[in-house]
């Protein structure tokens, strides 16, 4: 390694903007993100559409009007891409743990399929919310 | 002598519960997804009375909680991993850990609320 990369070639500090990541560390830091998301603002949110939802008749309603706007639309969107993204990553994870693809091509393949499952779960559960 | 003790209060158990915790909450969180889609499309709920229904059953109830309190587990584990990598004063990692708890807390007797009040 180090006559390949000389010294005055090697970067000097870490500039994410620089540095293409894999695949695997994409799903990853995705995973991280949605994560913490799902935490903030997503249980609070969760518990107040839950709380409307189960009230009363009329809080349902109101409930209802909200999800009507388009721009709740989009946000419910993403947090459904949010949540599938961190449950098929988390499930890629347990694969893992259990050493299951441990190899590199194989680990990059399933975090591709990680991304397109959840892309594509997300697309259709928008068509189902329209 | 006696060594120094250099264990840090907001660091990690240095074990592995938590990491076993954090799977054992996830499986338990994704069985109850399944569950809940299966409801969903048996039951097709569509207005109040529906739903409010379904969330009557028993045992839909104590499922949801349990869900739920894997949820805050699960969310407690995770959120301590982000904090512990990127929060370094100790002060402030503290605070913000017992903030979570706290919330995590709160939103657990919420939902109880939600569910049994």
């Amino acid at each position: 390694m180090e006559t390949q990369y000389p010294g005055r070639r090697r970067p000097k500090y870490l500039n994410l903007f620089k540095i293409r990541e894999p695949l695997p560390a994409i799903v990853s830091i995705l995973h991280r993100i949605s994560g913490v998301l799902l935490f903030f603002p997503g249980i609070p949110l969760f518990l107040c559409g839950l709380q409307m939802m189960l009230e009363s008749p009329e809080s349902f309603a109101r409930l209802q009007s909200i999800l009507i706007h388009p721009l709740s639309r989009l946000f419910l969107l993403f947090a459904t891409w949010f949540f599938l993204h961190h449950l098929f990553a988390g499930i890629r994870h347990l694969g893992l743990d259990m050493h299951y693809g441990l190899q590199l091509q194989h680990a990059r393949l399933s975090s591709k399929l990680v991304l397109i499952f959840g892309a594509i779960l997300t697309v259709l559960a928008g068509i189902w919310l329209w | 002598m006696v060594k120094p003790v250099n264990r840090i209060i907001t660091g990690a158990h240095y074990g592995l519960r938590d990491w076993l915790v954090q799977r054992v909450t996830a499986v338990i969180m994704a069985v109850y997804t399944g569950l809940l889609i299966v409801l969903v499309v048996v039951y097709q709920p569509e207005g109040y009375e529906e739903f409010k229904s379904l969330f009557s059953i028993q045992w839909v109830k104590i499922a949801s909680l349990l869900c739920f309190a894997g949820l805050c587990w699960h969310a407690w584990v995770g959120v301590r991993n982000v904090l512990m990598d990127y929060v370094h004063p100790m002060f402030i990692r503290l605070t913000l850990q017992v903030m979570c708890i706290v919330a995590l807390l709160g939103y657990l007797i919420w939902f109880l609320d939600i569910l049994w009040g």
